[in-house]
Parts: C-alpha cells; structure tokens; sequence
C-alpha cells in the first residue's frame, strides 16, 4: 500500500541518517505523516547551543508542571495522598482521573510556583515516602486495570539525611521493579528535567514519551562538571558531552517519542502544550489496546534489558 | 651522605587535609601497616582493627568458590562508546586505561561457580574499574548472570561495589538502572534465589537498583551504603551529619540490611543460606 512505501521510506531514510550504533533499539512509533514529523525533530539543530537551550527551557520557571498538565486532561481528578506509612510526599503526586472517559492512575513529580509552594514540595525531589506512595497506587492500577501515566519532572531524588535513612535508594529500586511486574499498560512522559533515578524510578513504562524541550540525563549538567571537569561552571560543556536533548534519547532508543510543544517552549501556552500531550498520551495508550497484561509485562522487560550499546 | 633537600611547603586556599595520602596497604583506622601478602591472607582486612580494605574481585571469587568450580561468563562483553564522550580526556582512553590495570574487562566478573558444593551464579563487582561505574557492560553481563542463573535454576550471589552509574555513558547508563531490574524480576518470577552482598561503597545508581532488591542483603562493616553519599549531601543540603551517616552500620539500624558479616564469616554465611533456599519450590 502506497502508505506503506511511504513510511518504510521514512523509515529508511531514519535509520540512514543515523550513525549506527546508535540508532540500535530506537522505535519510531505511529502513522507516516507522525513518523514524518519525528523526523523532522531527527534532523533539527542538535548544536551545543540547542542543547543548552534545552536544558534551560527543561527548567524554565513558567513551564507547566504535572498538576497544570492534570488540570487540562483529566476530567475528575482525585488525588490520592500517603504512603500508608509514614508521610506524604509533596513533590510527587498521585492521583486517579478520567483521560478521555477512561479511568487512569496519574503519578508525577510536582514542583512549586512561589517559594512557598517550592519549598513544600522539596523543589520536586522526593524523599522514599514518594516512591513508596507511586507502588501504593501503582497497586491499585493492577488490582483495577488502569493504566499508569507517569509524568516526569524532578532535578533528581532528594539527596539528604532523612532521605537517605529512610532507604532513598531501596525506594528507587522498589519503584522500578513494581512498574516492571504491572500487567495494565504504563505510559510515561518527561515533562521537563528527567534527573536521574529519581526520574527513572517512575519511567519503566511501555511507552516512554518526551516532550521536545525537555532532558533525561544520569546526573545534572551541573553535577556532571563538578565530577568530570571539577568545576560546575562547565556545565554547558558536560550537557554538551552527555546529550540529554529529546533527539538524542530517541536516537539511543531510550524514548519511543518526541512531543511537540508549543513554538518557543511548553511555557509559551500551557493549554495548547496539555492539548498536544493528552493526544500523544491517547494515542499511546491506543496503540497499547488488545494486549494481553502478559505481553506487555514481557515485551516491557524484553525492551529495557534490551537498552546500551557494548561489543 | 645525606641528599641535600629542601622542604617546600605551598599554602593553597583550599588545601586538602594533610597526611590524607597514605599507602593504600596502610590501615585508615588504626595506621597499620601490611605487606601485600599478610594483607591477601586476612582476606584483605586489617588483622589488627578489622576493617575492611577493598578487595579485587577475582580475588574474592577465589575466596567464596570451591577451588577450580569458577567457569568465567560473558569475558568478552566491552563497553561501547555511543556518545564519543569526550571530559578532559576521551572516555575510550580511560576504558583502554583500566582495563591495563586492572585487567578486567569491566567493572564487574560473572560465572558459574559452587559454594560448599551449592551449585551458584556469580556476579561481583571490581570498584577498581572506574569506580565500580555501571556501564552498558556492566548492565549487560549481570544482566546475562541473571539469565544464567534462572536456565540452571541456580542461585544468584552478588557483590556490589560501586560509585553508581557510568556518566560517560550519558543516559544508556541511566538505562541500566531499570534494565538489571527487570533482569532481577525475571528471576524473582522463577523462584531463583538473589543473594547480595553490599561491598564498600555500593552507592547511587546500582543501589537504586539490582543491589537493592537481593531476597537477602547482607553488608560489609563500615560500607557506605548511600544514594546520595556524605559529600554531596552536606553541599546540598548543608545538613548536619549524623556520625555513621550511609554506613552499613546506620542502614542495618535503619532496617534496610539483613545483617552485616565480617569478611571471613562470608561464605560460611552464604553456604548456610544456601542450604537453606535448596528447599524451595520449583516453578
């Protein structure tokens, strides 16, 4: 069929443009003219200034967090507090809510507008209590049948005493093993900053989505040159040299999917950037429909323990 | 004849703390001095305060393993580098470099082996390679060790030591992250025991991944244990910090370790452990 042709043209001409490797387990989900436009963020400007751009839009003080994203795309929200344990963890949020008439388990890292706000919710860096309330609800998708919908947004899992004591990095672990044994279809998107394992403890999903001014690094630029080049001021070069740009998780075939945002940035207009994630979020969710919990269980172990490129 | 020598001493604004540069077989603790062989003896702790010193992974194969049962796996598997990164020198450089001296492959050795004649897979972690760092090979060969571990139905023994993923792997290495932990899952679903080990210092990435979820988890003494460890958490926070803060000591108190077990009391320990998950049910 002409469609066909067309897209496993399109498809030809992603794999050629890329240097192997690295395209190795990139998918590129969707119909011909989405693969056109995937393609087309393929080819955009990946210079060192565009991924400082990047990182600065990812952190941009107006950009829509998780809560404005719930606000404009589900209908009945009902946030879910505690972990049944110990606290309840303002910086991630967790919710249940109807994404177009079907019920979903929302969980997000939530930052905060004024001070006041930031400080309550730790800037976005949850403490274990708010990995540990994501596998509470994460229980209740499983039991019920919704799908997860992560979003993420945090600098990374917050790194003090308290945190640390109350087994920061054994939440982190647990997270990710509870996403990789649900059977309901998970879908995450990263909204902005996608800092390290406190990122990924709520991105083992079957689709893993990413807005295009938005970074998933393994550690802050900031981070990074203060260890590599010990000196935090190089961070433009350490982003530079670790690439936490959207098109180069999509060429590494860490995300399945770049989500457009609004002209100048998600921030620019926050209606049109929810509108844009709830149809990739949608869309998502449909090409999941029809498979059994246990392939998708399978086929979601079989992709991760598929990522990394070694001889 | 005494050499003519002049002592300078430069004052830096931010001077290290003095006399921090001791031998490496020099006792932190208590300034005991050992010759590599006594050290290599007392299994590499220190005879006179018992702590523990590093121990190279090849080494402690050789201590856990029934003399000749250790069949290596996985010996060819490399670190690629996908980014072309490049710090102050190229990342190829540094991988080239440590494999000269430590002569591995990468930062972690995996294989078959027995213990008191349990039949087991190994999977243990060199933090002399890079700082332990996770990599795509890292990720891939205990990620193989789980595999191996499930077709022979044999337990999994794990030792981690490591500073946490391997930034110059950019976010392939923060991937490695959930893809060990799916591995473990695997294995949880057949009902093949994990065992772990947590080595000074298990830290960051890979306790926020596989090494945190061993069905039992024992530690050394006085390992840090830490997402975040004490130096970034006292710049970040300007937090005041407890006496173990991240030590074995504090996550045993804490509730995230089984227990702590000395060095020489290991494989005693696993060999118990072992003989007692040979009873399980099969799938």
């Amino acid at each position: 069929m002409a469609t066909d042709d067309h897209e496993l043209n399109i498809r030809q001409r992603l794999s050629g443009l890329s240097r192997l490797p690295l395209l190795r387990g990139a998918r590129v989900a969707g119909e011909a003219d989405r693969l056109e436009q995937q393609l087309e963020r393929l080819m955009a400007d990946t210079s060192d200034e565009a991924i400082w751009e990047s990182v600065e839009l990812a952190r941009h003080p107006d950009r829509p967090y998780t809560l404005d994203y719930v606000q404009r795309m589900l209908d009945d929200w009902t946030e879910l507090h505690g972990d049944r344990g110990r606290n309840d963890d303002g910086a991630l949020v967790t919710g249940l809510g109807a994404l177009e008439g079907r019920t979903v388990v929302l969980i997000g890292h939530q930052k905060g507008r004024d001070v006041k706000e930031r400080l309550e919710r730790q800037f976005g860096m949850p403490y274990p209590e708010g990995y540990v309330k994501a596998v509470r609800v994460m229980e209740i998708a499983e039991r019920f049948g919704f799908p997860v919908l992560s979003l993420i947004d945090t600098p990374g899992a917050y790194p003090g005493v308290v945190a640390e004591q109350h087994g920061q990095g054994g939440a982190i672990a647990r997270s990710q093993a509870a996403m990789a044994r649900l059977t309901v279809p998970t879908v995450a998107c990263i909204i902005g900053e996608g800092g390290s394992g406190g990122a990924v403890a709520i991105g083992v999903s079957d689709k893993v989505l990413m807005q295009e001014n938005a970074i998933y690094s393994v550690i802050t630029p900031e981070g990074c040159a203060a260890i590599l080049w010990r000196d935090a001021g190089e961070a433009k070069k350490a982003a530079a040299a670790f690439k936490p740009d959207a098109r180069h998780c999509l060429e590494l075939g860490v995300i399945d999917e770049i989500v457009a945002e609004p002209r100048g940035g998600a921030h620019k207009d926050h209606d049109e950037a929810a509108r844009l994630l709830k149809e990739s979020l949608v869309e998502a969710l449909d090409e999941l429909d029809g498979a059994s919990g246990e392939d998708l269980r399978r086929r979601r172990r079989a992709k991760f323990r598929g990522m990394g490129v070694f001889a | 004849m005494a050499e003519a020598r002049i002592d300078v001493q430069v004052e830096h604004r931010h001077a290290p703390p003095p006399a921090d540069r001791k031998h490496p077989n020099t006792c932190p603790k208590c300034g005991s001095h050992f010759r590599d062989d006594e050290l290599d003896a007392a299994l590499w702790v220190c005879t006179n305060c018992g702590h523990h010193f590093p121990m190279r992974a090849r080494k402690r194969i050789d201590w856990y393993a029934d003399p000749g049962s250790f069949v290596e796996e996985a010996v060819d598997v490399r670190s690629d580098d996908p980014l072309g990164f490049f710090d102050l020198r190229p990342y190829v450089e540094r991988l080239a470099e440590a494999e000269l001296n430590t002569g591995l492959g990468d930062a972690i050795v995996i294989g078959q082996a027995s213990i008191d004649d349990h039949a087991v897979e190994l999977a243990v972690m060199d933090f002399t390679f890079m700082g332990g760092s996770m990599g795509s090979a890292v990720g891939e060969k205990f990620s193989r060790a789980c595999d191996a571990a499930l077709e022979r139905s044999t337990p999994l023994v794990t030792v981690t030591s490591s500073g946490g993923a391997r930034m110059q792997e950019g976010i392939l290495s923060l991937m490695q992250l959930p893809k060990t932990v799916c591995a473990v899952e695997d294995l949880h679903d057949a009902h093949v025991p994990m065992l772990t080990v947590m080595a000074h210092p298990t830290t960051a990435g890979v306790l926020a991944s596989f090494a945190s979820l061993g069905d039992v988890t024992i530690a050394e003494p006085g390992a840090l244990i830490a997402f975040t460890g004490p130096r970034v958490v006292q710049q970040t926070t300007r937090e005041k910090l407890p006496e173990d803060f991240g030590l074995a000591e504090q996550n045993l108190r804490f509730g995230h370790l089984d227990a702590i077990v000395p060095r020489p009391e290991q494989r005693e320990y696993l060999a118990k452990l072992l003989r007692l998950f040979r009873s399980r049910r099969g799938d």
